[in-house]
Formats: C-alpha cells, sequence, structure tokens
C-alpha cells in the first residue's frame, strides 16, 4: 500500500536521511545546551548587580548573541564556509553542516538560559551567600538547579527549531531529511517524496517536544 | 559577641544618596535574644544585613564573637557567615531540593562529608520537628514548616549567632507562635545568640531579652524589654507598646467611660515583673478610703518576667485618690492618668 501512496520513495535513502536528520540535531542539541549554558551565565553573572557585574564583558558578548541570533540561517552557513572549511575539511555532508547549526542555535539558546537564571528568586541567591557559599558553588548549587525546568523547556524549543535549521543546511548538500524534500523530492518533482520528508520531519518534531514536556514536568518541583 | 560602632549607610540613587542608616551604635551579649523593632523603611533590614556583610557599611565597625566583619578578606568571609546562621521573611529555600537536601545544603557548602551530613540533618529534622517530611519538597509544605526548613538549614553549622529576618511576618498568628517557641527553645539549648528585626511589638515581648526601636536610620530607643514596656520613652516606642498593651476595643471601652463618669479620675496601671505579681490593688483599697472600678485588665509574659496593665477608675474625695496614685507608684507600677478628675460643682 505504502509503494502506491508513495511511488517513487527509496526507502534506504529515507531511512538513511532520517539517521543523518538525527545525528546533525542530537549532536547539535547537546553542543548548543553546553556553549548556551555557558554563555547565558556568562550574561547573567557579568550583568548589572550580579555576582561578578563587568560592563565590558557583558556588552561584549552581549552583542556577539544578537549578531548570531539575528543573521538569517541560510546566509550563516555560507558565511561560515570558510572556517566550516578549516575545522571539518568538507563541506558537505552531515557533519559539515554542524558548526553552522550550533553557531546559529547556540546564541538564541543563550538569551533563553539568561532569562530562566533572571527567574530565579533573588532571596535564595542571598541565602546561599548568607551560608558562605563561593561563586562557583553558587553557580552549580543554585543557579543551574533552580533554573533546570527552564532550561530543560529551552532546549525543547531550541531543538524543535534546529531540526528546521537541518532542512534548510539539507538544501546545500548536508544530507539528511532536507536534501530529500528538495533534491529528489522538488528537484525531480516527486512530490511524494516531499511529503514523506516533511512527516517524518513532523515525526521528530513530535518526539521531541514530548521528551522535553515530560522531562520539565519531571524536574519542577515548585 | 556583636558590637556595631558608628555604622553608617548611604546608598546612591538616581535621585541623590538616600542615607538607610545614620550612626548606629549597639552592643548585644552572648546568649541574648536581641530584637530590632521598627516601621518598614526604617532601616532594620540594612542593619541585620551589615551583620553578616550580605551589605557592607559605608561608615563604621563590625565586629562578630572578636572577628572584625569588614576587615575580613573574601575567603575569611565565607568562613565566619558559616558560623551565623540567618532565616528570612520568605524562607528562601531552594524548590529543587527536598527537606533533607535544602538542609544539607549548608553543610555541603562546608564540605562535610556525606555521612556526617546525613547525621547532622537527622538531628536537625529531629530540633525542629519535621520527622517524616524529609522527603518533601518546599512547594508541599506549610509556611510554618517551611520556615522550620529555614531553621534547621541556619543551624546546619553550629553558628553562634541567629539572625532573623521578618522571620514571622508571612506567618498567621498561630504559626508565629509556634516558630517564636521554637527560637526560645533553641536559644536555650544551644546557647546561641539571637538577633531578630521585625514590626511586630509581639514578637518583643514574646521572646526577646534586649530591644532596640529604630527609626529612620537611628536608634531611638533601647534597654531590656521590661523597662521599656514599663516606661517607653519616645512617642514611637509608646505607639509599638500599645500595639500589645492595648487593643481597639479597650480604646473605645475607655473612651466610653469617660464619657459616662467625665467627673471620675482614670489612671492606666503598668505592672512589669516583680510589680506584677503583688496584689497592689487589694494593698490599695486597705490604705486608702476611695471606691476602684476596674475598667480594664491585661496580663501577658515576656521572657524577663509577667507584663501587666490595668485600667481603673478611682472615684473619691481628690486628695485621697492622689493618695491612691502616689501608693501605687511607690509600689514600682508606672500609672499614667488618663483623665483627672474635674472640680466638682458645689
Amino acid at each position: 500500500m505504502l509503494q502506491n501512496l508513495f511511488p517513487n520513495a527509496d526507502w534506504a535513502e529515507i531511512w538513511k536521511a532520517i539517521i543523518d536528520t538525527l545525528y546533525m540535531t542530537a549532536i547539535s542539541v547537546v553542543a548548543t545546551f553546553i556553549l548556551g549554558i555557558i554563555l547565558g551565565l556568562l550574561l547573567f553573572v557579568t550583568a548589572k548587580g550580579n555576582m561578578f557585574e563587568n560592563v565590558v564583558i557583558y556588552k561584549c558578548v552581549s552583542a556577539i548573541v544578537n549578531i548570531f541570533r539575528s543573521i538569517p540561517f541560510i546566509i550563516l552557513i555560507i558565511l561560515l564556509i570558510p572556517f566550516t572549511m578549516i575545522i571539518v575539511g568538507t563541506m558537505l555532508g552531515s557533519t559539515a553542516a554542524l558548526p553552522a547549526l550550533i553557531i546559529g542555535s547556540a546564541p538564541f539558546y543563550a538569551r533563553l538560559v539568561e532569562i530562566a537564571l533572571r527567574e530565579i528568586d533573588k532571596g535564595v541567591i542571598e541565602a546561599a551567600q548568607a551560608m558562605g557559599a563561593n561563586k562557583w558553588q553558587i553557580i552549580w548549587k543554585v543557579l543551574l538547579p533552580e533554573s533546570m525546568p527552564a532550561l530543560v523547556s529551552g532546549i525543547t524549543v531550541t531543538s524543535i527549531a534546529l531540526v528546521g535549521f537541518t532542512a534548510m543546511a539539507g538544501a546545500i548538500g548536508a544530507g539528511g531529511l532536507g536534501t530529500l524534500a528538495y533534491m529528489d523530492g522538488y528537484q525531480r518533482g516527486n512530490r511524494d517524496v516531499t511529503l514523506l520528508s516533511t512527516i517524518f520531519i513532523l515525526i521528530i518534531v513530535f518526539i521531541l517536544q514530548i521528551i522535553g514536556d515530560y522531562m520539565t514536568k519531571r524536574l519542577d518541583k515548585r | 559577641m556583636i558590637k556595631l560602632k558608628g555604622i553608617k549607610k548611604f546608598y546612591k540613587t538616581k535621585t541623590g544618596l538616600v542615607n538607610a542608616l545614620n550612626g548606629i551604635d549597639l552592643e548585644v551579649n552572648k546568649g541574648d535574644i536581641f530584637g530590632v523593632i521598627g516601621y518598614s523603611g526604617a532601616g532594620k533590614s540594612t542593619l541585620i544585613r551589615l551583620i553578616n556583610m550580605l551589605e557592607k557599611p559605608s561608615e563604621g565597625r563590625i565586629n562578630v564573637d572578636g572577628s572584625e566583619m569588614s576587615t575580613l578578606s573574601k575567603k575569611a568571609l565565607r568562613d565566619a557567615r558559616k558560623q551565623i546562621g540567618m532565616i528570612f521573611q520568605h524562607f528562601n529555600l531552594l524548590w529543587s531540593r527536598n527537606v533533607k537536601d535544602n538542609i544539607a545544603f549548608p553543610l555541603e557548602i562546608a564540605g562535610v562529608p556525606k555521612r556526617e551530613r546525613e547525621r547532622k540533618v537527622k538531628e536537625l529534622i529531629h530540633l525542629v520537628g519535621l520527622e517524616g517530611r524529609e522527603s518533601a519538597y518546599p512547594s508541599q509544605l506549610s509556611g510554618g514548616q517551611k520556615q522550620r526548613v529555614g531553621i534547621a538549614r541556619a543551624l546546619a553549622n553550629d553558628p553562634k549567632v541567629l539572625l532573623c529576618d521578618e522571620a514571622t511576618s508571612a506567618l498567621d498568628p498561630k504559626t508565629t507562635e509556634a516558630i517564636l517557641d521554637l527560637l526560645v527553645d533553641i536559644n536555650q539549648k544551644l546557647g546561641l545568640t539571637i538577633i531578630l528585626i521585625t514590626h511586630e511589638m509581639h514578637v518583643i515581648k514574646k521572646i526577646c531579652h534586649q530591644v532596640a526601636v529604630i527609626d529612620n536610620g537611628i536608634i531611638v530607643e533601647e534597654g531590656e524589654v521590661l523597662d521599656v514596656f514599663r516606661s517607653p520613652q519616645m512617642a514611637i516606642t509608646k505607639d509599638f507598646v500599645k500595639q500589645v498593651t492595648s487593643d481597639s476595643e479597650s480604646e473605645e471601652a475607655v473612651k466610653l467611660i469617660k464619657q459616662t463618669y467625665p467627673s471620675a479620675t482614670i489612671a492606666r496601671l503598668t505592672f512589669a515583673g516583680e510589680a506584677a505579681n503583688r496584689p497592689v490593688i487589694s494593698e490599695l483599697l486597705k490604705q486608702e478610703a476611695i471606691d476602684v472600678n476596674l475598667l480594664e485588665g491585661n496580663l501577658s509574659q515576656t521572657q524577663r518576667g509577667a507584663l501587666g496593665t490595668l485600667t481603673l477608675l478611682l472615684d473619691g474625695e481628690a486628695p485621697k485618690v492622689k493618695d491612691a496614685i502616689t501608693f501605687v507608684e511607690n509600689q514600682g507600677v508606672v500609672v499614667e492618668v488618663i483623665q483627672h478628675a474635674s472640680e466638682p460643682v458645689s
């Protein structure tokens, strides 16, 4: 029956495309999570009135984050081609898409991290200081655990945006479901392949959302 | 134990310099429960935060248990803070940790080994009466239970001083009583010096030994709780004392009596400590040939003895009423004449 509905589908190709999309999404989500938390923490702790108040660092990080958040992703990939060539050695394939994916989404996530950290009750930070906690203890034992549900729901939103980014990267040869939809579907006029790619992308997105919601709920003890 | 000398604190704001504290001198003895009372904005919050250096003084010196707080290095200050527990109006618990782990938090910070932590947490849970709630998260606790966790957490590193920042202001009256009882209990059991700030005179009356009244960034009155209640000097102190010695209902009653007997003498007697236990009124009646009508009375317990007020209507010949008042005053009772007898029209 599937053969009738999607006459042009090459299931081995589709399977490979799904794996490529999952690979790009997984690696870039993990890297974005780490890099975004580092940048977000940096923004939070150097902001006015906080532990490491430092106008210069805050303004610099803030400017970098804003710039990379503002460049349309498809343009960012092209701009980053020389950088990608240096660290990956090629500009084709799934791995070559990773630098652009991470650099495109980490600044966005960093802002979500900053917002999540700002939501923490100042009184709790004050209580930790009153107990004699040093700054690292406050970061590890107060800031990160207390904001964890917001950090997880933030990475859920970001990872869904990232699936979209992988599809865009696919249009210029990163592989995955984006390439499949564009090359096999659009350029060869196989509408069924485009539709199939869309369905699998939607399935991936729904699964990510369900996992994210579940984890946020589990972590949130408020 | 704690000495504040010449403390001033200014804040820079957009509209200029704001003086939060204008020269505070304060001394708290070891083992005392010292209360600071003032209206909001009087500077009491700033004052208590100076003691553990959550706020730095603009001028002046703070000495806690022999160490000069403002000269300590960052590391030494963190160590000093472990000796000073603090509890808060809004509890400030970590909602991501359950009761056990919240209490263990300061121990983790101090680097206490896991086994020792567990032993200490168990002991503290018993002390504050939270057995059976060890695995509950703060969101599952009542206000009073949250403050118990706060107290246990503050005591984890065996501090010598406990700072209470409006610790009962967010609690209902019944829970307030229970938490205050717990504070007295740990003060006696552990010999802990407690400093608390509040805007409720009731809290001062119930648990404090010493009290300081703060207004506009200076201490306007200070002393033993009983002395301050017996004879408050400043208007603001009188207002605070009124909070606990008379309620608005009895004020109304006295007003009504004043209208009914415009020619009688009405006096408010304040008994404190020793005087509250003596049969002053019955002695008075034996001594002087006057009529006494009891209008209103009130007796409560403080940490340093009983405190009572009586509002009396005194009826009789003018010189005898005068003698009666002198007699009562000689018994160590403070007399405030609310209404003087008008000269009889004859």
